[in-house]
């Protein structure tokens, strides 16, 4: 088989999962098309342990390893956008500006007007909101 | 590798196995390009299926029999679960969600646009000429499989099992309701 073909569709796959990480809104999107993009990297990883004929075999068990650390990422991943949506009611990323440099002096006015969008979904996104106050006094 | 040169037909004249990967390369790449750009957030967990299932099939034509198996075993049977339950948790919308793409999403074409040409240009210019020979035992059989990772990996395979415990715990203690704090 000639190596171009797995080669040029990993770099394809792989710059579909960079269009997905840059262009995506909702967190477990961009979770999605990194996971794209970690398999494009196992693609070639396997095809030039194929074509390299290595003893060690390094390629597969590099990618066996990274299968195993994506399955571990996801599972981090998806737990710590489920703690962002129970505290701030969205996954969205481009909503999570807290760290925003506005060009202000960081006090009162700066946090609420970045915790200001958050609160425009739904009733249930609202108790959300309500949910860290107490965590936090208590 | 200059033995496979030497006795592969050429490049306009493709093998079986040639086909068959360019035909479910295209059916992969199709399905990843439908999960990156769906207004739908379940079914682009649902074309990631697709995606990481013709990945697998890619897997078995470069004769990676275990690593297609662990393929369709992590990513399609529990990665995407977990993704769909996470979308599931998170009230993902069911339907078309119109702010699925964020604004940025020209510069973010054209960024991939660039990479992906730069990219291919790179790597077929680098391997224009190189083959792979598929003949002769499989090169990624258990038996295979289990000798090399057990016999030359056996360190890093335990640390990543150390890994994936610290993970585990660490997905438990991240997303659980402290009790004290209601």
């Amino acid at each position: 088989m000639h190596l171009a073909y797995p080669a040029v569709l990993a770099v394809l796959l792989f710059c579909v999962g960079l269009y997905g990480v840059l262009a995506r809104r909702n967190a477990i999107l961009v979770l999605m098309s990194v996971e794209l993009m970690l398999n494009a990297v196992n693609l070639n990883l396997v095809a030039f342990d194929v074509w390299l004929r290595d003893t060690l075999h390094a390629g597969q068990a590099l990618t066996l390893f990274t299968i195993t650390i994506a399955a571990a990422e996801i599972g981090i991943g998806l737990s710590i956008v489920l703690l962002v949506h129970r505290n701030r009611g969205t996954a969205d990323v481009d909503k999570l500006t807290d760290l925003t440099d506005t060009g202000t002096e960081p006090g009162f006015d700066s946090g609420s007007a970045s915790m200001a969008p958050t609160t425009d979904n739904s009733v249930e996104s609202a108790t959300d909101q309500a949910l860290p106050a107490g965590g936090q006094t208590a | 590798m200059n033995l496979a040169v030497a006795s592969h037909p050429g490049f306009l004249s493709p093998t079986g196995v040639e086909i068959t990967f360019v035909l479910v390369g295209l059916i992969t790449l199709g399905a990843a390009l439908v999960t990156v750009t769906t207004k739908q957030l379940v079914h682009a967990a649902l074309w990631l299926v697709v995606a990481l299932g013709g990945l697998a099939v890619e897997y078995l034509l470069l004769t990676a029999e275990f690593i297609a198996w662990v393929q369709v075993l992590i990513y399609v049977g529990s990665v995407v679960v977990l993704l769909l339950f996470g979308l599931m948790m998170t009230k993902a919308p069911i339907g078309r969600s119109p702010d699925a793409d964020s604004d940025n999403r020209w510069t973010a074409l054209a960024v991939a646009v660039l990479a992906a040409a730069t990219l291919v240009w790179v790597v077929v210019d680098a391997f224009r000429s190189t083959w792979v020979s598929l003949g002769g035992a499989a090169q990624g059989s258990t038996e295979v499989t289990g000798e090399f990772l057990f016999r030359q990996w056996v360190l890093p395979f335990e640390a990543l099992s150390v890994l994936l415990l610290a993970a585990l715990v660490g997905a438990i203690v991240l997303s659980r309701r402290d009790s004290r704090e209601r």
